[in-house]
């Protein structure tokens, strides 16, 4: 039965509409018809992954039209792998928003605004040419600005104009870009776009695209040059937005749709590898130098999530199957402890009322469970051994390392003290000493909240049994896929039929 | 807003309104279609809301079965893109220069009007708040 | 190709209001530049010499026409470009109520 990829798509926008239309009747069909969808979303992401690793490619063709005339849906190992992080980090944000969300009034727009969000991100992890990756793009930013204002406070729409003013620029771009190609290509199918890209000489255009989509899907991601409207938007934002933004979608946005550009369709050269290797290396350094000097709990967490983001992109770039498999790796990782310690962040605030370290202090006496489940995030991230992002920053310097680069893979290694200083620095000012007067009264957090942080935290201290040869094939196929680069159209035309 | 502006609005609405409809449904035979038919109805209702304020028109058209005639324009529509996934032959056209050839896409056309056109006047009441609270002071 | 460089012209135009200006509005309006110089490009690279517009029409035989893709993927364009902008404003007028004026010199609170 191969019919079950247009329903990624179709689902959450069906609930996106329904949330919308019976809220006016009852109050909680917010909460019901988005848990219900995240996890029905789930289960059919775990089904597909088995489905894949049979097939190793699933293509759909949209109505029955063979592309390059008609869209197609194109499902490989990298796919499933993005698309089982993206609904696994949404249903158990659901989760955790049943309880966070009473404090704001109208509801229903964040549910509904959110499922649209999910909508756009799978449509980008699943969609098989170049337009629909823009459509869906520009679906999921504009629910990512809406969602970002959606405080009290004056500062949350500074955050989110800043935000929106610099998105759309950064879509224009890509806009701009895809009608060179088309220019250059006469078609928009991915596959069909390698194809005649290989026959046709590569002259000035393509450079010039190339950089027109690095600048565009540089800014979604928040690479450093690119990164000022990051701190602003994920620390303004209500902390389940947050986690999913710093999460899965600067990667989905980001970093998914350039590989699968740059990688599968126009083909890495060295000078473009190289390009990434100095965005990561900047952004690991400069987040990590920004995020030491940060008063407030989620601009230092954002500034971690570019220096993270930095790791991965520094990892493919250096172009070796083990640096794409520890760059993989990471991202898995860093999707599951990011949103983790947000989501803490929004326990915190929950809690207390609010989040700058120069009033917090001595949480492990009230919140005894926060506390734990912070330490062992912060732990993961920073890289101790034996939790999971340990593993991932290893191989990834092992892999620099085993390159050549080695002034490089000092640095990788001095940014994860640097990543270790700022997070004891949050554990030491937050939860350990003397309790401040402000927070006497702080309780501890509900239960849907605190299953949601114990199903992440557990993943992360298991994260690192997926380099087992049992599970590493959940890796490798996501792996292989981007290291045969442009053997993406044969397989994909190979399915079409 | 003066009388004559008032008299003028009260003639033309309706012909706006049909102009809209005729360029929605001729969608699969000249430029136009669904987007810009729906463009034009909600301009329609915006015209109204120029000339008498926008107490008048809220009264009978608010802002929450704006939102309702959207969600329902919008579930209208993926229940009919459905159809065509399972091969049932309803999509395929039937000859040119008819209206009622060209299977679903008139359909499409109409329930897209009904979505734009609530969300357009959604939209714009939306950013009618700045002039009401200038209003209060 | 003099059409192609008047239509660079206009992108670079939109692109210094959205850069220079102070006023909110004023950015809003140049995003809105951007975006009909990009709709205009895409719609430019279709066109073919002596070519006329994709509609059958029925008592002609029409043997040249242009490329009738850039101008399916401009309608999409539009729509999304008219979304961006709905919520650009709104986000203005919403400064506006909290921060009580349009000048973005003025609307720095967050900062580090």
């Amino acid at each position: 039965m191969k019919i079950i990829l247009p329903y990624f798509i179709t689902f959450p926008l069906l609930a996106a509409f329904l949330i919308a239309l019976l809220s006016r009747k009852s109050k909680i069909a917010g909460e019901l018809i988005s848990n219900l969808f995240t996890f029905g979303l789930l289960i059919s992401s775990w089904d597909l992954v088995k489905r894949v690793y049979l097939y190793k490619i699933i293509v759909y063709k949209i109505g029955g039209w063979l592309p390059p005339a008609g869209i197609s849906l194109v499902a490989d190992g990298f796919s499933v792998f993005m698309l089982l992080i993206v609904n696994l980090i949404a249903f158990l944000v659901m989760v955790y928003s049943i309880r966070y969300m009473q404090r704001y009034t109208d509801k229903w727009k964040f549910y509904s605004l959110f499922m649209l969000m999910l909508t756009g991100m799978n449509g980008i992890i699943l969609s098989g040419d170049l337009f629909t990756i823009y459509v869906f793009l520009e679906l999921a930013s504009i629910a990512g600005y809406a969602l970002v204002a959606f405080g009290i406070e004056p500062q949350d729409l500074e955050a989110s104009f800043k935000y929106a003013i610099m998105g759309s620029l950064a879509s224009i771009f890509i806009l701009l870009g895809i009608g060179l190609l088309y220019s250059y290509t006469s078609t928009l199918n991915l596959a069909d776009i390698s194809w005649v890209l290989a026959e046709k000489p590569q002259g000035f255009l393509i450079g010039f695209v190339s950089v027109l989509f690095l600048a565009g899907f540089g800014l979604k991601a928040a690479l450093v040059p690119f990164h000022a409207w990051l701190p602003d938007a994920h620390s303004c934002a209500p902390s389940p937005v947050s986690a999913t933004l710093s999460g899965v979608f600067i990667k989905t946005l980001g970093i998914y749709a350039l590989s699968r550009i740059f990688f599968n369709v126009l083909g890495v050269s060295g000078k473009v590898l190289f390009v990434f290797m100095i965005l990561g290396i900047l952004s690991m350094v400069i987040g990590a130098l920004l995020a030491i000097a940060q008063n407030d709990i989620k601009r230092m967490f954002a500034y971690s999530s570019i220096s993270q983001v930095g790791y991965i992109i520094f990892a493919f770039g250096l172009g070796t199957p083990l640096a794409i498999l520890g760059g993989l790796f990471h991202l898995f990782n860093h999707a599951i402890f990011k949103p983790l310690l947000f989501l803490n962040a929004g326990s915190i605030e929950y809690s207390t009322g609010n989040r700058r370290l120069d009033k917090l202090g001595g949480l492990n006496s009230k919140l005894p469970f926060t506390g734990a489940m912070s330490l062992l995030g912060s732990m993961s991230i920073s890289g101790i051994p034996p939790f999971g992002g340990f593993w991932s920053k290893l191989i990834i310097i092992i892999a620099a390392i085993q390159s050549g680069y080695i002034g490089m893979a000092a640095v990788a290694g001095l940014t994860s003290i640097l990543t270790l200083a700022y997070y004891l620095k949050f554990q030491t000012f937050a939860f350990l000493g003397k309790i401040d007067e402000g927070c006497k009264e702080a309780k501890e957090v509900p239960l849907s909240m605190k299953f949601s942080m114990l199903i992440l935290t557990a993943v992360c201290v298991f994260a690192g049994l997926m380099l087992l040869p049992e599970f590493r094939s959940f890796l490798q196929s996501a792996a292989d896929v981007l290291v045969s680069g442009t053997a993406y159209k044969e397989a994909v035309f190979g399915m079409i039929q | 807003m003066t009388l004559i502006v008032k008299t003028i609005t009260r003639l033309t609405v309706g012909l706006i309104l049909i102009y809209g409809i005729y360029i929605v449904l001729r969608g699969h035979i000249s430029p136009g279609g669904g987007f810009a038919g729906g463009v034009i109805i909600a301009l329609s209702f915006i015209h109204l809301i120029l000339a008498f304020g926008k107490e008048e028109v809220t009264r009978k058209i608010d802002e929450s079965r704006g939102v309702f005639f959207a969600s329902l324009g919008a579930l209208i529509f993926l229940l009919v893109a459905n159809a065509g996934f399972k091969g049932l032959r309803l999509a395929e056209h039937k000859g040119h220069f008819k209206v009622f050839a060209a299977g679903l896409i008139p359909l499409y056309d109409i329930v897209i009007s009904v979505l734009v056109g609530a969300g357009l006047y959604v939209i714009f009441l939306a950013l009618a708040l700045l002039l009401e609270k200038r209003e209060e002071k | 190709m003099s059409l192609y460089f008047l239509c660079f012209t206009l992108f670079c135009v939109g692109l210094y209001c959205v850069l220079r200006k102070r006023n909110i509005i004023k950015i809003i309006i140049g995003l809105a530049i951007i975006e009909y110089a990009v709709n205009l490009f895409l719609v430019l690279i279709g066109y073919r010499t002596h070519g006329r517009a994709p509609i059958f029409a029925e008592d002609q035989v029409i043997s040249n026409m242009v490329d009738p893709l850039p101008q399916a993927m401009v309608l999409t364009t539009i729509v999304i470009g008219l979304a961006v902008i709905a919520v650009a404003v709104s986000l203005a007028i919403r400064i506006y109520e909290k921060y009580g004026t349009f000048d973005i010199t003025k609307i720095r609170r967050l900062k580090g």
